[in-house]
């Protein structure tokens, strides 16, 4: 590499933070904490995909057959900003209370997210496809409490707009159905949130979240503009999460790059990219 | 007193607070929110929170999740 073009590293960043909710991120990579084989692939996957904002969720503790360990034993809260989902809740009051769930828990870990909540409200369990009254009822009531809420949605942009109105510090639109690995299914959609979202404020942070299955489903949501995407199946389940958060953490990357640097726009016709003249040999037509 | 704690029936001695509970459950010290009836208790509450008859409690943690 010349001296002209200096590796994309930390210290020499090409791009400035995403900021969400005040919070100014050091990757744009959001990644979940679920569905790992063990708690040590889980780290270390972690540690890989460069993230620094993480997704847990809220859950009953086991009063019988404690094994004993738990993910904050595996959870550096120094390093990661957590940030707690409603995952599982399909009415806004219980969204509700696991939020404040989660808000008392960080709130007790002293971590920057604890104002922070991804907000889920769930239509049905079978898609997992949000609810989007419960979702903007919640989001409403979340808000006026003080947190800062990240909010899945579905890929509507007018639902996506409704949302940001109600003061949700980022819209995240689902590329597919959560845990499915279908990545984006319509693009014209998540392009449509995404001008829709940013038509006041061009800094209104748009995040993809639910169906990326592998790199380029990453590098096809960043290319669209999306400010950063949110993931878990796709490296907990993959055969080696860790080779491949580390391909999460590259796509998301290329993505961004390419989304900023204007790429070529699409044509019917070749375009040689070696003169035509000086060619010593027969040109048909010529 | 019989309590529902997670779902499960828990006989608790008469005037005990929620910080006792959680003591009991040997989640003391760690980082757990507790709700009584839908409502939650924040862990600076806990002592003097005192649990009746009847008490729907929730003792909750963070897990993996997306």
């Amino acid at each position: 590499m010349s001296a002209s073009t200096p590796p994309i590293t930390e210290s020499q960043p090409l791009d400035k933070p995403l900021v969400v909710g005040g919070l100014t991120l050091r990757s744009r990579l959001i990644v979940g904490t679920g569905k790992y084989a063990d708690y040590e692939v889980m780290r270390d996957a972690l540690d890989a995909s460069g993230a620094h904002v993480v997704t847990v969720a809220v859950r009953r503790e086991r009063l019988i057959d404690s094994e004993g360990r738990s993910l904050l034993d595996y959870l550096d809260t120094d390093r990661y900003t957590i940030l707690p989902n409603t995952a599982g809740c399909f009415t806004r009051e219980d969204a509700v209370r696991v939020a404040r769930l989660g808000r008392e828990i960080l709130d007790q870990l002293n971590n920057p997210g604890k104002d922070w909540v991804k907000l889920e409200v769930l239509g049905d369990k079978k898609t997992l496809l949000p609810d989007p009254v419960g979702t903007l009822e919640a989001c409403r009531e979340l808000v006026a409490d003080g947190f800062k809420v990240l909010c899945y949605s579905s890929d509507d942009p007018i639902m996506a707009v409704r949302l940001r109105d109600a003061g949700a510090a980022s819209v995240m639109p689902a590329g597919s159905p959560i845990g499915s690995g279908q990545g984006v299914l319509n693009p014209n959609s998540i392009r449509l949130v995404i001008e829709l979202l940013k038509d006041a404020d061009p800094a209104y942070p748009v995040i993809v979240d639910a169906g990326v299955g592998t790199a380029s489903d990453v590098v096809q949501a960043m290319e669209l503009g999306a400010d950063g995407v949110l993931l878990n199946t796709g490296i907990a389940h993959a055969k080696d999460p860790v080779r491949m958060a580390h391909a999460m953490r590259a796509a998301l990357q290329a993505g961004r790059l390419a989304s900023q640097s204007g790429r070529i726009p699409k044509k019917l016709y070749a375009s040689a990219s070696s003169p035509w003249t000086g060619v010593i040999g027969y040109i048909p037509g010529e | 007193m019989k309590l529902t704690v997670n779902g499960c029936d828990f006989d608790l001695p008469q005037g005990e607070a929620v910080d006792g509970l959680v003591a009991r459950l040997g989640f003391a010290g760690q980082a757990v929110a507790v709700e009584v009836n839908k409502e939650l208790v924040s862990k600076r509450q806990h002592p003097t929170t005192p649990l009746v008859e009847g008490d729907v409690v929730e003792v909750v943690t963070l897990v993996g999740g997306g």
